[in-house]
């Protein structure tokens, strides 16, 4: 990702912590898709089953990655699909880039995709003189304010209503102001028909490739993604080469799971199956579908067997959702393309940990992000295992990206003196006799850093005379 | 779930160890009061979990041996901390997966139940209140929610009492904020979250907050006390105690 490849964490934590109204507006909208959800896959036991079998199905997908990819591209082609590698996000881009000079486009029409975001698809066209144009409303009103997605499913959710009315009205020429959401949906409608017909060439993601058909799956509520894949005549997917599964049968648990989770839908409006581009007695679609497999360090998360799992991941958005963290902080203090549980375990992959290791740190291991997870990632592991392999110097072929880089003598240090204490009875018992008598003191001595990041905002622990292993003792508790 | 023991250990976690003795006293009399003769193995310490969620897990490991040591006999072992019961019960596998004390570790975890679950599940115990009217609060851990599942029998403890009224909180499920370093290494978000629990626990009108967790009791009950906000915290363990017991 060409991305500012420092993030000022804590500053970014701080900033969005102090903004009130954006904290307002997230819990709203997460109280809301959380609900939905819940009212969706109501029965407990039917949810485990049905994401056992997604599950199941990614894990199988993703264990025959290799062949699997080598299927997707002989079926697409004999469809007509023509594949293209890449490597890197910058390979990505240019791939598209060569395509649209072909055709001599200058303006592109594109359907959500976070994969596009990854390229930073639309900033690279821009600085070749190709307009992109986003025809997802949540995108498109981003977009008008120069902002990146704040969510991977819905990438306003961090504006309300009355900021988006604002926004129309200030960046819309013409338009009267008005909150009233079927008015702000009508003005969307009118701006982005005009673009549909004005795009010489669609961009859009994919959420199921096919291995077994050579078939494109996309899942969309507006509509605006079937007008991107069909009208221009020529259509470029662009994808994570993660998102392939085996067989047809595989994708209606998965879209399940996936409309389930991410919007309490049992279905979505649309859902677009490309099989090939407009063939000689057909009277619309493409003339031209490109489909971009990309990279981007996923070969080198699928390589190890835990780290794996990551790659398992729908983008379904509901871990976001249910994250107390994302839900204080939004998508945008995360600094990347992708924010909340599934960013902080993809992004240190992919960015290297030096750079994007303290998204791991943000966590309480909660769990909530697993518990609703659809396809049973285990992201608190995966997180534990980004911290231990923030201070790992080992070198392994399946090291993450930047391993050991918080390696320091101080912490090290404090730890291994905890282990002695703790493995040996008798310094633990002198420590604990210690912090009893110096406990009630312990407010009066200057206080190390960590101390104060504690008293900030709460009292300091209560550290009695007397430890539960004296206080046994004492009432004759056996010990054997 | 195992028959009715004779013998039991009790691993009474660092923190109660430190902090919060009294908790830790009551769920031994607790399982003494059903008849259960415990043992609280001098030799103990701490689980391991915070080396362990820290990246530190070779420091963890040497904590971890300490315990299936001073554990090594064939009784069960009750925790009073969804937590640390989580850390002994799910972790010990995983952290000895590639050591020599593999089979040890797993047949230390099978062992392993948190407090509450073992006295609805294996012990049956009934409690008769004797304490005034009150109303009370409950705040599930995340590791006794999530990883243990424990918190129905939690609550069944506090429910056989028949003048406590338990309010619940309107976010039950969400997170307090506290994740071990995680509120000092990520202390304004932690402080965030934690302010929101605590608003939470006032809107309820509750006396008092129970929890089966000490790390979110020392969490929420520091914030509490930081806002001088009436409300003291207490281990359901010793609260039944009292109450029943008393
Ligand atoms: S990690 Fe799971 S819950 Fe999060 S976006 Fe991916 S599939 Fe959805």
């Amino acid at each position: 990702m060409a991305n500012p490849v420092t993030v000022d964490f804590p500053r970014n934590f701080t900033k969005a912590l102090n903004d009130g109204q954006l904290r307002r507006n997230l819990r709203a909208a997460m109280d809301t898709l959380g609900l939905r959800r819940r009212n969706l896959f109501s029965d407990p036991e039917a949810f485990e089953q049905l994401r056992a079998r997604g599950d199941a199905i990614r894990r199988r997908a993703l264990n025959k990655l290799p062949q699997l990819l080598e299927q997707l591209e002989r079926t697409c082609t004999e469809n007509g699909i023509q594949v293209h590698w890449a490597e890197t996000p910058d390979e990505a881009s240019r791939i598209c880039l060569a395509i649209i000079q072909r055709h001599n486009a200058t303006r592109v029409i594109k359907g959500k995709s976070m994969v596009s975001e990854e390229m930073h698809l639309n900033h690279f066209l821009e600085g070749h003189g190709i307009e992109a144009l986003e025809t997802d409303l949540g995108e498109y009103i981003i977009q008008l304010d120069h902002e990146t997605p704040s969510h991977i499913i819905v990438p306003a959710i961090h504006k309300n209503r009355d900021q988006i009315a604002r926004l129309f009205h200030e960046k819309i020429p013409n338009t009267p102001y008005t909150e009233v959401v079927e008015e702000l949906n009508a003005i969307a409608r009118q701006v982005l028909r005009e673009k549909f017909f004005a795009g010489e060439v669609g961009v859009s993601g994919v959420n199921f490739a096919v291995a077994e058909t050579g078939t494109l799956c996309l899942v969309e509520n507006e509509g605006n993604g079937r007008m991107c894949t069909t009208a221009p005549p020529v259509h470029i997917a662009v994808m994570g080469l993660e998102k392939v599964v085996e067989r047809l049968e595989d994708v209606p648990p998965l879209l399940r799971l996936l409309t389930g989770s991410a919007t309490g839908q049992l279905i979505t409006t649309y859902f677009n199956m490309i099989t090939s581009p407009r063939k000689p007695d057909e009277k619309d679609g493409p003339k031209e579908v490109h489909l971009v497999l990309l990279d981007n360090g996923r070969t080198q998360i699928w390589a190890d067997p835990e780290l794996r799992q990551t790659l398992k991941c729908i983008r379904c958005g509901t871990c976001l959702n249910h994250c107390p963290v994302y839900t204080r902080l939004g998508g945008h203090a995360y600094g990347y393309v992708y924010p909340g549980p599934i960013g902080s375990i993809l992004t240190p992959q992919l960015e290297g940990l030096e750079n994007a290791g303290a998204m791991a740190t943000a966590s309480t291991f909660c769990g909530a992000c697993e518990e609703v997870c659809p396809v049973k990632i285990p992201i608190v592991d995966i997180l534990r295992r980004l911290r231990v392999e923030a201070y790992n110097k080992a070198d392994s072929p399946h090291a993450v990206k930047g391993h050991g880089y918080k390696v320091n003598a101080a912490e090290n240090l404090t730890w291994k003196g905890w282990a002695l204490s703790n493995a040996t009875p008798w310094v633990n018992a002198l420590n604990a006799r210690l912090l009893g008598l110096l406990g009630p003191q312990l407010s009066k001595l200057p206080a190390p850093d960590i101390v104060k990041k504690w008293t900030q905002s709460r009292a300091l622990p209560p550290f009695a005379s007397k430890s539960l292993h004296v206080l046994a003792k004492e009432k004759g508790i056996g010990d054997e | 779930m195992p028959t009715r023991p004779e013998k039991v250990y009790y691993f009474g976690t660092c923190l109660i160890d430190l902090c919060y003795p009294q908790a830790g006293m009551a769920g031994i009399e607790l399982l003494r009061h059903a008849g259960i003769q415990v043992i609280y193995p001098q030799q103990q310490s701490c689980c391991g979990q915070p080396a362990y969620n820290s990246g530190f897990p070779e420091e963890a490991r040497r904590v971890a041996r300490q315990q299936l040591k001073a554990f090594a006999k064939d009784y069960p072992i009750i925790v009073p901390s969804g937590s640390c019961g989580g850390m002994l019960k799910h972790h010990y596998p995983k952290l000895f997966a590639d050591e020599p004390e593999a089979t040890v570790a797993k047949r230390f975890s099978d062992r392993v139940f948190e407090l509450s679950e073992f006295l609805v599940r294996v012990l049956d115990v009934k409690l008769e209140d004797r304490g005034q009217p009150i109303k009370v609060t409950w705040h599930s851990s995340c590791s006794a929610l999530r990883e243990m599942r424990v918190i129905e029998y939690s609550k069944s403890l506090v429910r056989q009492l028949k003048n406590v009224e338990m309010i619940e909180l309107q976010r039950e499920r969400e997170c307090c904020g506290f994740g071990g370093s995680f509120s000092v290494k990520q202390a304004d978000l932690s402080s965030a979250m934690v302010a929101d629990k605590v608003a939470d626990i006032e809107q309820t009108g509750a006396a008092l907050l129970l929890s089966g967790d000490c790390g979110c009791l020392m969490n929420i009950g520091g914030a509490l006390e930081h806002r001088k906000i009436p409300i003291p915290v207490k281990h359901v363990a010793e609260f039944i105690l009292e109450r029943a017991h008393g």
